[in-house]
């Protein structure tokens, strides 16, 4: 057989919080962006994907950046990010969240990441979460940007769990019950078990589900306390991707590099009104341009006919044969039963509906173009007023 | 099963009659996770030792199935087809790939035992 993982040097590895925890689970253990990380656990990838969407699942993303943006007061540090990112920041509410990009010159997409205001108003600090494999560069893009008076604090010491799933609101409010009222895309400082946690709704997956952040050190016991409850599982990352790819959200690295705009990905709600209107960020004249005239290519759902997964690199064909787009992300969704994919194709093919063919391993293989997400969202939003 | 026989790129090999059969071992179904898809070869093909006779898709990544005996192909696991779970549930009985009528049977004698597979596996870890 191919073997698929090159063995990396361990002892360069980091390790999070967890990682006693995981050990003791049986997890199969991978290098992931210089960590240990759990890829699954002895029920394997697909199980731990459908229990959290049936039930819900415990992730361990400690490895991701959790970061500090601090100011003399709310609007300096907000606009201090608004120079690097198409968001509305400003307007942020306290408590509230927004996805957005770091962008570069060209408009291309450094990193996506998640921006929090904390609840407790008038700090100047701003919350951020970046992914694992980019948090040395979005910190150096930072640091090289930020106007004295606002400094990043990478919070080197706090852990990351996500608990995703129909059932993570009931299972988090039984040890923090003010969980319960926040609405998706909400956070707060709340007690778990009496543990300081930062706790929001939100996650990667499509489900209602939470994301708890707190020093390393009382990770394992909250980790512990809601493995102990009977709707969870542990979940590691080869579920986290399966998830993510059903819920149509991107995954950096695959559907989204230095190259991609936000338009071209689909993702230009992200870009706030005010934004489109002012610009002020840098990659700006790009984004003006897209969403004006239309980007080059566009971010597509695949559903493929037969079983064989189509995986990034694979090229989209026309009907003609021509080679119109690439495919980013790709594998087994466990939900459908069957392959799914996302890519980038020529807007003249964007279209759900559209026939193409992928070329897998020199063979062709018939699908359609198909409205995201595969799999409906169940965010819980707020009842409007 | 001690009649198997097994390559150093973990795939088996078992006579029965005048064939043989291939699969994957039980190591190898481990390393792969939940298998999601199985790429056979066509009936009547020829291999060689060490061809690219199959692949097979996890979940994660896809990975080659090479001959561990040249012949020719006669039948494959239709089942597979409908089940590729079959191959984690049961690697190396039902969950077979394909039956070979060997071009040059010395070629098995090369391959190792249980036990030499055993201290091979050993040496991995």
């Amino acid at each position: 057989m191919g073997q698929q993982h090159a063995k990396q040097q361990e002892a360069a590895l980091k390790r999070t919080p967890l990682h006693a925890l995981h050990l003791e689970r049986g997890a199969r253990m991978v290098p992931f962006a210089g960590y240990e990380m759990p890829v699954s656990y002895p029920s394997g990838i697909i199980r731990e994907h459908l229990h959290t969407r049936a039930e819900a699942g415990l992730f361990d993303v400690s490895h991701m950046g959790q970061a500090l943006v601090t100011g003399p007061d709310h609007e300096t540090s907000a606009r201090a990010l608004e120079a690097l990112m198409p968001s509305a920041l400003v307007e942020l509410a306290p408590g509230a969240m927004r996805y957005g990009f770091l962008l570069n010159d060209g408009g291309g997409i450094i990193d996506d990441l998640i921006v929090t205001r904390p609840a407790a108003a008038g700090e100047g600090t701003l919350m951020l979460v970046v992914n694992a494999d980019r948090k040395a560069i979005d910190y150096e893009v930072l640091r090289g940007a930020l106007p004295s008076g606002v400094a990043l604090a990478p919070l080197e010491t706090r852990a990351l769990l996500a608990l995703q799933g129909p059932a993570a609101a009931a299972v988090l409010a039984r040890h923090a019950p003010e969980a319960a009222a926040l609405a998706f895309m909400g956070a707060r400082a709340m007690a778990f078990d009496g543990i300081d946690c930062h706790i929001s709704r939100s996650g990667y997956t499509g489900e209602d589900g939470f994301e708890i952040s707190l020093e390393a050190a009382q990770a394992g016991a909250v980790a512990r306390a809601l493995l102990a409850e009977t709707e969870v599982e542990p979940a590691g990352l080869g579920a986290r991707d399966s998830l993510r790819l059903e819920a149509g959200l991107c995954l950096y690295g695959h559907d989204l590099d230095e190259t991609v705009s936000p338009v071209e990905a689909g993702l230009g709600w992200a870009i706030g009104k005010r934004r489109r209107e002012e610009g002020g960020y840098r990659g700006a004249a790009r984004i003006a341009r897209e969403l004006e005239g239309g980007p080059k290519r566009r971010r597509v759902g695949l559903r493929l006919e037969g079983g064989a997964p189509a995986r990034q690199g694979c090229v989209i064909s026309d009907g003609e044969g021509r080679a119109r787009g690439v495919v980013t992300s790709g594998g087994f969704a466990p939900s459908l039963g069957a392959p799914v994919a996302m890519g980038y194709v020529e807007p003249a093919l964007a279209a759900p509906g559209t026939r193409v063919q992928l070329t897998v391993r020199n063979k062709e293989v018939p699908a359609e173009v198909a409205a995201l997400p595969f799999v409906p969202h169940r965010y819980h939003r707020a009842k409007a007023a | 099963m001690s009649d198997l026989k097994f390559s150093k790129d973990h795939e088996y090999l078992r006579l029965e009659g005048e064939l043989a059969v291939v699969g994957i071992t039980q190591y190898a179904q481990e390393q792969l996770g939940d298998i999601v898809f199985v790429d056979l070869p066509e009936i009547g093909r020829a291999l060689a030792r060490g061809d690219e006779a199959a692949v097979v898709d996890s979940v994660k990544a896809a990975a080659e199935v090479y001959a561990p005996a040249g012949g020719e192909v006669v039948e494959v696991n239709g089942e597979l087809t409908k089940n590729p779970a079959l191959v984690n549930e049961d690697a190396e009985g039902g969950g077979w790939f394909f039956k070979l009528k060997l071009a040059k049977p010395e070629e098995v004698a090369e391959l190792m035992d249980q036990k030499a597979y055993a201290a091979y596996l050993e040496g991995l870890s």
